[in-house]
């Protein structure tokens, strides 16, 4: 096999437009392990990244021994990203936590579940106690567990307790997706399938390394890059990533000036007419106001705001102006970035002005970040109702009552669910006095970390940390449960493109430590939560009981599950939602007739201003009639919150490396991952480093008004006045007393974007230094 | 003629919204969507006075005495806490409230005077106040359970 280190996306299968995606089945086993030696192969889909590529976990002896991709399945056909192939390997890892620890006299302690399920139930009645009581509690959970977890934490929030303060670190990766698709089509839901990439003859990637963030996406965009008929491709970012170096057109913007690229394309395409006139009239709305705001972003205008030629932007503008099946894919450089949103939003106006929405080739992909990131927004536990329902909506809520038996009141609806920044700023503040944190690690992902460490360890917060390991976060835990994970416990999750896959437990956890879904199940049993009839709250006790009640609840509306049970998911391939009676087999397009879920009743938000985030009341989404129409959503650039000055006069941009996930807390314990990626570093145009004296491999040190890093110089692979930081590192594998600062977000500002309230991570001005030479 | 008066009361109106947008932002710059949008807000507010200027010194001329002092004072300064921010949300509510009324009042007037002009900036200006009376509105919604009843 090829080392799929040396090369992340392996060998190349080349295939044409209409074509079926060859299959190429990628595989590793430890410990010289063959196919025939493996005693059992568990059905799952990767955990590691937000593809939702399908894959066998091999078993040797009760314990993990590899993977294998899955031929059958529509994702990925057999291929495996190198973060797969060698992460599993973390679950064998001997610092797995074993046991529940506590913190006594200010250090944790092993100690047992009852100990620890009994202080966090004795914290939980004492301060629901009293009138206000819900607003005491913070959950914020994750984009790696499953379905079921979800749905019940959503339940136990909303129901048992009645808190509004409940989100994800979705919120970081994957809010901007799921706004501008609520904004523009009416709900969350991707319009487009994966099989675009085959039908597509022009593929725009704004902001998106796909290449180091979904590789097997990539390897299919480079399979018909290679075949006949090739699409043309077109790369927004501010780096030389592997996308910007194969596409055919690279513009490379200032950092946060997204919006007034697309405003500036927009406007070409309307004035050169290679708009779908009948398209506009019959299916959008805000055709007028949308050009009226456009029509001030001239090539020339455009070209001085980002910094990019005036040529460019126009030879962009005929790239995706006449294509004939354009495939959109949005991700960070665009939702954590100034004015995300809105400039989420101008990807999906280009493709309502294109008619480019529901038939083959003709797709958008509003990306996810992270592989279950899409179950937090269906069921409720980030800061989204469960089936895609809007809060503002007196009838969504009454749904959700019956189905769970409670009263309209109890389900926290007098305002959107309270997002995660500020669920962190209420802990600041003391409002929040118990935040349950579950498979993240806001101690490192969080954008400002010397206050997120103040805040998590404030001693009259009282924090339960669920995770595999002892992260940075869990560190600073009053409680920490431990957690089993992918191939220990048994659910489902669903990929961007609405692939629902089944995930099989393979072996048992470590020790003690027991399924997420476990945790919650046992907290509301020992919280009692009850419904109105004095019954009690939350029975399930399997996952595919929890499967099947999610199912009603997601009965009709866009995300509908009820066609597909856990049996229909084993074998074979991954199911799209919508799934029900009428669609049997799924549903592989969304859109395909022109009508959106833009419809008053149906609808899962009642629209926002996008400059400032303020809300529309149902009254006056009405008085728009959508009728079933999408919305264009038109708005003025406006600079970053934090710009450059003479102190900082460089923006700082974080982001990923193939080899690492999130905060490494799998990757980083992969030998062969870890060895490929084992540090931080800073990327730096040539122009600026010869400015600083800086050379390839110099330590850097690098402070923002927040903080201060010290990591490694590479040159390159960034525009001038743009330096890039990866995200990925903390401490947990540094000793306390020896750890100097590398985390990214040692340096981030604390803002967010006013409608996806996703942080600003990729606009932070920053200064460096020359701390000392290479090998000094 | 008396649109004068309005558009003087509206100008100062709008500068002292200005002010306050910006008193907020820097009182409550622990809460950065605040201080962001109140900064940004004052920008609006700015621009609004520039935009009324020439009107107001057009219409003086024609004025039979200096514009009066209509203007309420609303606005005392700021707060601290939970409940200091909400009250210095309705406060900056409450001005932004009395501008968007003086543009409908001038509005109108600029009907009247046939001042089409005057009609251009009021159309655009008031739809801005009205933004800024909806977000108001929204982030007040969202901060006034728990600072009123799970704060303590």
């Amino acid at each position: 096999m090829v080392d799929r280190i040396a090369d992340p996306w392996g060998p190349r299968t080349p295939y044409g437009p209409g074509e079926p995606w060859p299959e190429r089945v990628d595989l590793f086993l430890g410990g010289g392990l063959a196919e025939d030696d493996v005693d059992g192969w568990y059905q799952s889909a990767s955990i590691l990244h937000s593809n939702g590529d399908a894959m066998d976990i091999a078993v040797k002896d009760g314990r993990i021994a590899g993977v294998r991709g899955r031929a059958a399945d529509r994702i990925n056909r057999g291929r495996l990203d190198p973060k797969d192939l060698y992460g599993w390997q973390a679950n064998n890892s001997p610092d797995r936590l074993t046991r529940p620890l506590v913190r006594e006299g200010g250090r944790l302690v092993e100690s047992d579940w009852d100990t620890a399920m009994g202080r966090i139930t004795a914290r939980s009645r004492e301060l629901l106690d009293g009138p206000g009581g819900w607003g005491h509690f913070g959950f914020y959970t994750s984009g790696q567990l499953f379905l079921e977890e979800y749905y019940t934490l959503g339940v136990i929030g909303k129901a048992g307790i009645g808190t509004p303060h409940m989100d994800g670190n979705t919120r970081l990766c994957t809010a901007t997706a799921a706004a501008s698709m609520k904004a523009s089509f009416g709900t969350d839901g991707q319009p487009g399938s994966y099989t675009d990439v085959d039908h597509c003859d022009a593929i725009a990637l704004w902001g998106h390394n796909v290449a180091e963030t979904q590789t097997v996406l990539w390897m299919r965009m480079l399979d018909r890059r290679r075949g006949p008929n090739p699409p043309a491709m077109l790369a927004v970012d501010p780096r030389l990533t592997p996308v910007a170096r194969e596409a055919d057109l690279h513009l490379a913007v200032r950092a946060g000036t997204n919006l007034a690229l697309l405003n500036g394309l927009l406007r070409e395409i309307v004035r050169r007419g290679w708009y779908d006139e009948r398209y506009v009239a019959a299916h959008t709305i805000g055709f007028d106001e949308l050009c009226r705001v456009t029509d001030g972003y001239p090539p020339a205008r455009v070209a001085e705001i980002c910094d990019v030629p005036a040529a460019d932007v126009e030879r962009a503008a005929e790239l995706v102006g006449t294509s004939g099946r354009l495939l959109s894919t949005v991700l960070q450089g665009f939702y954590q970035s100034n004015q995300a949103t809105a400039a989420a939003c101008a990807v999906n106006n280009l493709h309502l002005l294109r008619g480019m929405i529901g038939r083959p080739g003709a797709g958008i992909y509003q990306m996810n970040g992270q592989p279950t990131a899409q179950n937090a927004r269906e069921c409720g536990a980030d800061g989204d109702l469960p089936g895609l329902r809007n809060w503002d909506n007196e009838r969504h809520i009454r749904q959700l009552a019956e189905l769970w038996n409670v009263e309209p009141d109890t389900i926290p609806h007098w305002a959107p669910p309270t997002h995660a920044m500020q669920i962190f700023r209420y802990a600041e503040q003391g409002s929040i006095k118990l935040l349950w944190i579950s498979a993240t690690n806001p101690a490192v992902s969080l954008p400002e970390l010397a206050r997120i460490r103040r805040i998590l360890a404030a001693p009259e917060l009282f924090v339960v940390v669920q995770d595999l390991f002892l992260t940075e976060t869990a560190e600073l835990a009053d409680v920490v449960l431990p957690a089993a994970t992918w191939g220990e416990k048994r659910g489902t999750f669903t990929s961007v493109d609405r692939t629902v896959h089944l995930s099989e437990k393979a072996v048992e956890p470590p020790g003690e430590a027991r399924p997420d879904l476990d945790i919650f199940l046992d907290y509301a049993r020992r919280m009692d939560f009850r419904d109105r009839d004095g019954n009690p709250l939350i029975t399930w006790r399997t996952p595919e009981d929890v499967f099947e009640a999610w199912k009603e609840c997601s009965r009709g509306r866009p995300c509908d599950y009820t066609g597909i049970t856990y049996d229909r998911l084993r074998g074979g391939s991954g199911i799209q939602w919508p799934c029900d009676e009428r669609r049997p087999e799924g549903t592989e397009r969304l859109y395909t007739d022109g009508v959106f879920s833009t419809d008053p009743d149906y609808c899962e938000t009642y629209g926002h201003d996008l400059a400032t985030g303020a809300e529309f009341t149902e009254r006056e989404y009405r008085a728009r009639e959508p009728g079933g129409r999408a919305f264009l959503h038109a708005a003025a650039y406006q600079p970053s919150a934090e710009v450059t000055s003479d102190e900082y006069p460089l923006l700082l941009t974080t982001g990923r490396t193939v080899y690492q996930f999130h905060t490494r807390t799998k990757t980083g314990r992969a030998p062969q991952l870890n060895d490929a990626a084992p540090d931080a570093w800073i990327e730096l145009h040539a122009d600026d480093a010869a400015r600083y004296g800086i050379a390839d491999g110099d330590l850097v040190g690098v402070a923002s008004p927040r903080g201060a890093i010290e990591v490694t110089a590479r040159i390159g692979r960034v525009r001038p006045g743009v330096v890039f930081v990866p995200f990925h590192y903390g401490y947990f594998d540094v000793d306390p007393a020896g750890r100097t600062p590398r985390a990214a977000n040692e340096l981030t500002v604390t803002a967010w974007d006013p409608v996806s309230k996703q942080p600003l991570f990729k606009t932070a001005a920053v200064r460096v230094a020359r701390l000392s030479r290479n090998g000094d | 003629m008396h649109l004068a008066h309005y558009l003087g009361l509206l100008h100062r109106a709008q500068s002292t919204l200005a002010g306050a947008f910006r008193e907020v932002a820097g009182a409550h710059a622990a809460e950065p969507d605040v201080f962001h949008l109140c900064h940004r807000q004052a920008q609006v507010c700015d621009t609004h006075a520039e935009l009324l200027e020439p009107f107001a010194r057009r219409y003086a001329e024609e004025a039979p005495d200096e514009p009066d002092r209509l203007h309420s004072e609303l606005f005392g300064g700021t707060r601290t806490g939970g409940i200091g921010l909400l009250r210095d949300l309705q406060d900056l509510y409450l001005m932004a409230a009395e501008c968007d009324i003086c543009w409908t009042v001038v509005g109108q007037a600029a009907r009247g005077a046939r001042d089409r002009e005057l009609q251009r900036v009021v159309g655009r200006c008031e739809g801005e106040t009205a933004v800024q009376l909806t977000w108001l509105r929204t982030r007040i919604k969202q901060a006034a359970p728990q600072a009123l009843v799970v704060a303590g």
